[in-house]
């Protein structure tokens, strides 16, 4: 819902205002509901400490793609090349948050973001962005998060490998650096299904003709004839840096594109590359050998352990835990772990027996688990 | 005259049981953007009358501005309190993945803290509903609303602790969770437990009155006066409209309270049977459920607490439709009608009870029902004496006992 008299660059808090948002007379004046909860009514971005963000445009690289543009309220404190943001929007009435890393430099004026969302054919969110952003349209955002960054100062040789939609947080490490007049080399191993399908093409191209350190290649794993054959294969380093070994690497895209990646590194005794990836891994769950009882303690229920991650044994005992991404990533699930060990289903580690914080989404109890639930 | 509920075999009980469960998956399975938008919606004219209210108060030395703003203020906090607060803190909208719409975090225009709601409320009173000696929604330990808790002549005072509690109901409800009487009667003691309930109820209460008692009034300049009066006067009308509602919902004629050892080992079914018998509804226009909180549809909320209220009314005539089918009667009627037989309730219980008298039980219609046959004999030799009220809880809706004593089919078609 947007008033069209106020245009959201108007009702952006500056200075005063934004301090008159967060006086603890105002705070004490709206108490118990909060400042942001009275003012996001004249305006969905006008809020003393909440990050929300207002599309300003939407394009279609491929048919599988959304890019939007975003403009972020004062709260958001910017982010650094390669990290993630919590994007949440309704779906049928539901608050659903997955993370998508911005593609634009870090750098970008006015603090814009653009946000790249690939479809799945099962991802809800992705689908509803894709179909029904446009312009003026709300959404929720947490701050930048993750590890998955350019260091500073800047390495001499930077080697970014990327795979389909992973491209995203590599493309935002290559505009930052392309932005700064970065003046190391630049090798850009760049994997999509088809040139249908290839996101941020035309581009790369453009790039790659302005910065003479940059060198972009791109691999169409279901076309036989690209200018890379197949899958990622240690021949294809050759093709954009001249010493693997002495670059800077940062990887992003599906488990498998990362697995060969690391096995290459492995083999030559390298450190591990920076990775991220976004996909779930494939989780196979051993229902049939879970023992134990889980207790969730803050509502008196309890269940057999179903070997299912504790989000889903909550679910299916009638709880509506809070959540977000379900692979573990945007901690919105966090919860007390009271007593019990827990396996996290992605490094495959096991857990303390005491009380602590636990992503449920990624946790399967090992024997009898308590949760602050 | 309300007759006496049926017997129901535990099968029956078992099929009440999954029919009723089949309305709530049905309505799980259809919740959506509807549900969201009427939330937000009334949020919206909530925050709106709040802030037209406060705003028509530094006014308020206009006639037609302080009685504006003093009805906006107080249609702002029954909102909030009852179909917002209330509800939502039910969890009833927790689905929404919404941090704002969160029953865990949510807090209300009230003293009560919200953390203190929860467990009073959410637990301790749906869980145990009308349980003597379990239910503190039961007089909230002040009044005596059942011929159960034994008469002092304390309860003479009956009535006019019904008004106090009344007018002062939002601290009535704030001191709930902490057992006040119990401490100050000596039952149990003053614990870090219950220091830290205290505390929070301090910080929840000081919040509420530095808003409206010290800081608008101040602002308001020459107007202190009569924002003060008008903040005041929004919380007592609050305070009347909650706790008439409130008492409307379990305590009219016909609803019955139980014992604790009479829902030892309930089986969902037995507990949606007893749900249904300890409730009743209320009568109205759709502004009126609203302003109730839909607490009028009392059975449906009892049975469904989690459910968005506002799609209570949807389900009443299924719900309804049940009873019929079982012979449990739909207890329902105008809030005059409802709250006046509170109110007899309040006054007659401040009396001691009549002497067993010769031919006075059988002069008690409930208890010429074939039902009645099933009373455990202890039972009715202790109760008899004590029973003033018609309606008297029988053996037969000891549902414990209707699994093993005598069966009484009742008329199910």
């Amino acid at each position: 819902m947007i008033n069209p008299v106020l245009r959201s660059s108007q009702i952006r808090p500056h200075g005063l205002g934004r301090r008159l948002l967060r006086s603890r007379l105002l705070g004490a004046l709206t108490y118990p509901h909060g400042v942001d909860r009275y003012v996001e009514l004249i305006h969905p971005l006008l809020l003393a400490r909440d990050v929300r963000a207002e599309v300003t445009a939407v394009r279609h690289q491929t048919s599988r793609s959304v890019t939007l543009a975003l403009r972020p309220n004062e709260n958001w404190r910017g982010f650094r090349a390669g990290q993630f943001v919590g994007v949440s929007v309704k779906v049928d009435g539901v608050r659903l948050t997955r993370p998508y890393s911005p593609a634009g430099s870090e750098q970008a004026a006015d603090g814009a973001l653009e946000l790249t969302v690939s479809t799945h054919p099962d991802g809800r969110v992705s689908r509803h962005l894709r179909d029904h952003a446009r312009p003026g349209m709300v959404v929720d955002l947490t701050q930048a998060q993750g590890e998955f960054i350019l260091p500073s100062p800047r390495p001499q040789r930077v080697l970014l490998i990327s795979g389909g939609s992973g491209i995203t947080p590599v493309m935002a490490m290559l505009r930052t650096l392309c932005q700064e007049g970065f003046a190391g080399e630049i090798g850009f191993l760049n994997y999509a299904r088809s040139p249908t399908l290839a996101l941020y093409d035309a581009e790369l191209a453009t790039l790659a003709l302005r910065h003479e350190g940059l060198r972009v290649v791109r691999g169409f794993t279901r076309v036989r004839r690209s200018e890379l054959a197949g899958r990622f294969d240690r021949e294809h380093l050759a093709a954009v840096t001249s010493d693997h070994a002495a670059a800077a690497t940062f990887v992003c895209g599906p488990p498998a594109l990362i697995d060969s990646v690391r096995t290459v590194w492995a083999k030559d005794g390298l450190p591990e590359p920076a990775v991220e990836t976004f996909t779930a891994p494939a989780l196979r769950f051993d229902t049939d050998g879970a023992e134990g009882r889980v207790s969730f303690t803050a509502s008196g229920r309890q269940a057999a352990n179903s070997g299912l991650p504790l989000l889903e044994q909550a679910e299916d005992a009638g709880l509506a835990p809070e959540h977000g991404c379900r692979m573990g990533i945007c901690n919105t699930c966090s919860t007390r772990k009271r007593t019990g060990t827990v396996r996290n289903v992605i490094s495959g580690g096991l857990s303390s027996a005491g009380e602590e914080q636990i992503r449920i989404c990624v946790s399967v109890p090992v024997g009898d688990v308590a949760l602050d639930l | 005259m309300p007759s006496a509920p049926p017997v129901l075999s535990p099968e029956q009980l078992h099929a009440l049981g999954e029919e009723l469960d089949a309305i709530r998956a049905r309505v799980v399975a259809d919740l959506g953007e509807r549900d969201v938008d009427y939330i937000n919606r009334l949020i919206r004219v909530q925050r709106g009358l709040e802030v037209a209210g406060r705003g028509l108060l530094f006014a308020g030395f206009l006639p037609p501005a302080w009685i504006g703003g003093t009805a906006a203020l107080s249609l702002s906090k029954i909102l909030d309190n009852m179909e917002i607060g209330h509800n939502v803190m039910h969890g009833q909208y927790d689905w929404t993945g919404d941090e704002r719409l969160n029953g865990k975090t949510f807090e209300w225009d009230t003293a009560c803290p919200g953390e203190q709601w929860r467990h009073s409320h959410n637990y301790m009173h749906h869980t145990h509903t009308n349980i003597v000696g379990k239910d503190r929604d039961i007089g909230y330990g002040i009044l005596r609303m059942s011929e159960d808790e034994p008469w002092r002549p304390y309860y003479l005072g009956n009535p006019l602790y019904a008004a106090l509690l009344a007018t002062f109901f939002q601290y009535g409800v704030a001191m709930h969770d902490v057992e006040a009487e119990q401490i100050a009667a000596g039952e149990s003691a003053l614990d870090d437990e219950k220091r830290d309930k205290l505390q929070a109820i301090w910080r929840k209460v000081r919040g509420q009155t530095l808003k409206d008692y010290v800081l608008f009034p101040l602002l308001s300049g020459p107007s202190l006066p009569f924002v003060l009066a008008g903040n005041a006067t929004a919380n007592l009308t609050r305070n009347l409209w909650a706790f008439t509602i409130i008492f409307c919902g379990h305590f009219p004629d016909g609803t019955e309270q139980f014992t604790e050892e009479e829902t030892e080992n309930e089986t969902r079914g037995e507990w949606y049977y007893r749900q249904m018998l300890g409730s009743a509804n209320l009568t109205g226009g759709k502004l009126f459920h609203i302003l109730a909180g839909n607490l009028s549809y009392q059975i449906e909320h009892h049975l469904f607490p989690d459910l968005p209220a506002h799609r209570y009314g949807e389900i009443s005539e299924e719900v309804r439709e049940i009873r019929e089918r079982y012979g449990i009667p739909y207890n329902t009627g105008p809030l005059h009608k409802q709250f006046g037989s509170v109110v007899r309730k309040i006054v007659k219980l401040a009396l001691p009870p009549l002497p067993a008298l010769p031919g006075l039980r059988g002069s008690e219609p409930g208890l010429n029902k074939p039902a009645a046959q099933a009373r455990p004999p202890k039972r009715a030799a202790t109760k008899a004496g004590s029973r003033t009220l018609p309606a008297p809880r029988t053996g037969a809706r000891k549902l414990t006992a209707a699994k093993t004593g005598p069966r009484k089919r009742a008329a199910v078609a």
